[in-house]
């Protein structure tokens, strides 16, 4: 493999990198205060409040309902507007960000969702407000289930941002397109398809080790 | 409140037991009604507790016993009624009023329900971050607490790693360490074995007796209620059907309910005797004698001629005998047996001729 093609890796491995990790970052800071929302507003929740709920859920709903390609296309103009640009590696976070906040805040009202109403009670009978409540008992209590849900997020991102190539943002996802599936380079197919499986493989475990660190709910030896 | 005009079965004390003598009233419930649909879960309960006392609450499963407790802490709402605690209404405060008087009434779960992303230490902390005491105030705290639950090589332990007993002693240390007035316990040793029981309830005793902390105390085994409560009220489909002290109410339950939810400790005529039994005529009479306080206490024998003792004994509840005698009494000589049976009539609870038998009883 000559030194340009190698070049030509190491740039796209980082604009995925890039890619995946700005908006996985986005989709938590994002998605986690959503799926509190929906957990507090739904029925029998903290903040019971029905119409906030099912108006989320809608919004949420509509967003993960349309296909990634044409959220990408739909989204040139906000993406124009907030970065300047609709092509490229930075440009392409907008509309991976939006699609993955959504997904992500689905999967981690499922976490939220597990943790024992009983401890929730036990909470309340402390005399514990709604805010304490949360950072004491939800989250902490959902944490392990929170993380595995974002390394899920994380890895739908890494398949996703090759298809973000359609505007021009590179990454490993697209470089195989170009150079593998269009002009038959094997070489380099073989390539990208190895260092995106070490990728995924990567995330997956460190995801897995946090985890393991953060659950308390079983005996460790 | 007239428990009378209602016909609710009320055993009256001779003397006062010594946790009910400061006559302060710490809870106060009046004609409390709560309905989940049509049926009503708590229906029209009125009641008093004494700072100090241990009441215990029985009833089926079903009857209203975790509606009623948690109208307490207000993590239930009465449709109508008042709730009292320590002079404040309950009824009145909203989610974020109620928040202090939470603080001040600690609860204990059947299952435990402590944080499985804490440690020991930090559970018992929660009620102590939440009073807002610094870090140093609550780590003397729950070292304190740690210490009265025996518990203190177990800090740095996750609850996963506690056997239930322990747990509950978490549990137990948790509701305790904000300093409560009233602790509030929901089937707590249901979950836990005979022994393990033993040594929470005795940890209770000890609490109550040093702290003077009162504590309303859930439960189906009646072995708890006789070990550490002061009172007992029965429920019964949302009713409170008869209440009083325990050694009274054990030893001469009036409500159906009650008599059924006692039948476990109270002794019963073996079956081989029982089969035997000639409901008309025989050498002996089978007779069956309640007995409580001072008359368990009196020379009962001394008036009876050739009887035996054929089952049973005398138990000590909040240190009074109760218990329940089957005797053998002659029964050739009617008289004598009528005779028998009259001074047995004037001396115990409750007296019954279960039939007769004959030959070797
Ligand atoms: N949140 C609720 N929604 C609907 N019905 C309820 C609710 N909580 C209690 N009930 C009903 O109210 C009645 C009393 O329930 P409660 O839990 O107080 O009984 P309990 O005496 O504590 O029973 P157990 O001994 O089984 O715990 C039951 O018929 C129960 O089905
Ligand atoms: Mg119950």
């Amino acid at each position: 493999m000559s030194q340009a093609m190698l070049d030509l890796l190491w740039r796209s491995f980082w604009e995925t990198i890039i890619m995946t990790g700005f908006s996985g970052l986005i989709s938590l800071v994002a998605g986690l205060p959503l799926a509190l929302i929906l957990i507090l507003t739904d029925r029998g929740g903290l903040a019971e409040n029905l119409w906030v709920n099912r108006s989320l859920g809608a919004v949420i709903n509509g967003f993960r309902s349309v296909p990634f390609i044409i959220l990408l296309v739909a989204l040139i103009p906000v993406t124009r507007f907030i970065v300047g640009t609709s092509l490229g590696t930075w440009a392409s976070i907008v509309p991976l960000s939006i699609a993955a906040t959504p997904y992500y805040a689905r999967i981690a009202e499922v976490s939220l969702r597990e943790v024992d109403r009983g401890l929730i009670e036990a909470a309340r009978a402390m005399g514990a407000t709604r805010w304490t409540i949360i950072r004491e008992v939800l989250v902490p209590e959902a944490m392990p289930s929170l993380i595995a849900g974002f390394t899920v997020t994380l890895v739908t991102l890494v398949g996703a941002s090759a298809m973000a190539g359609a505007i021009g943002a590179g990454g490993l996802g697209d470089l195989a397109i170009r150079y593998g599936y269009q002009r038959f380079e094997t070489e380099i197919m073989v390539a990208v398809v190895a260092i995106l499986i070490l990728l995924v493989s990567g995330v997956q475990w460190v995801g897995d080790r946090l985890v393991e660190r953060l659950d308390h709910r079983i005996v460790k030896r | 409140m007239n428990t009378q005009a209602l016909n609710i079965p009320t055993h009256t004390t001779g003397e006062a037991r010594p946790s009910e003598a400061s006559g302060d009233i710490i809870v106060k419930l009046t004609d409390v009604c709560r309905a989940f649909g049509d049926t009503p879960a708590i229906d029209a309960v009125s009641l008093s507790v004494q700072r100090g006392e241990i009441l215990g609450i029985i009833g089926r499963s079903g009857a209203g016993k975790s509606t009623l407790i948690r109208c307490l802490n207000g993590l239930e709402r009465p449709d109508s009624g008042s709730v009292q605690v320590e002079g404040m209404e309950i009824t009145a405060l909203d989610e974020r009023r109620l928040q202090p008087v939470r603080r001040r009434i600690g609860m204990i779960f059947q299952h435990f329900n402590l944080l499985s992303a804490k440690s020991v230490e930090d559970n018992i902390a929660l009620p102590l971050k939440i009073e807002g005491q610094s870090r140093a105030q609550r780590r003397k705290r729950v070292a304190e607490l740690l210490d009265l639950v025996g518990l203190s090589d177990k800090a740095k332990h996750y609850p996963a790693q506690l056997s239930g007993g322990q747990k509950q002693r978490v549990g137990i240390a948790r509701a305790l360490a904000a300093k409560p007035s009233l602790l509030l316990s929901d089937e707590a040793t249901s979950a836990l074995d005979p022994e393990t029981t033993r040594s929470i309830l005795t940890l209770l005793k000890d609490i109550n007796r040093q702290l003077g902390l009162t504590i309303l105390l859930i439960t189906h085994e009646m072995e708890v209620i006789r070990r550490v409560a002061d009172r007992v009220i029965v429920l019964d489909r949302g009713r409170i059907v008869e209440q009083g002290p325990v050694w009274q109410v054990f030893a001469n339950p009036a409500a159906d309910t009650t008599k059924s939810l006692l039948q476990v400790l109270t002794p019963e005529l073996p079956p081989t005797l029982r089969a035997r039994l000639d409901p008309v005529a025989g050498d002996d009479a089978v007779v069956k004698v309640q007995l409580s306080g001072d008359a368990a206490r009196q020379p009962f024998f001394a008036g009876l001629i050739g009887v035996r003792l054929l089952h049973g004994g005398i138990d000590t509840v909040q240190g009074e005998p109760v218990g329940t005698l089957f005797l053998g009494i002659p029964a050739r000589d009617k008289t004598a047996l009528e005779k028998a049976v009259q001074y047995l009539k004037s001396n115990a609870d409750h007296v019954e001729v279960l039939g007769y038998v004959s030959g070797d009883a």
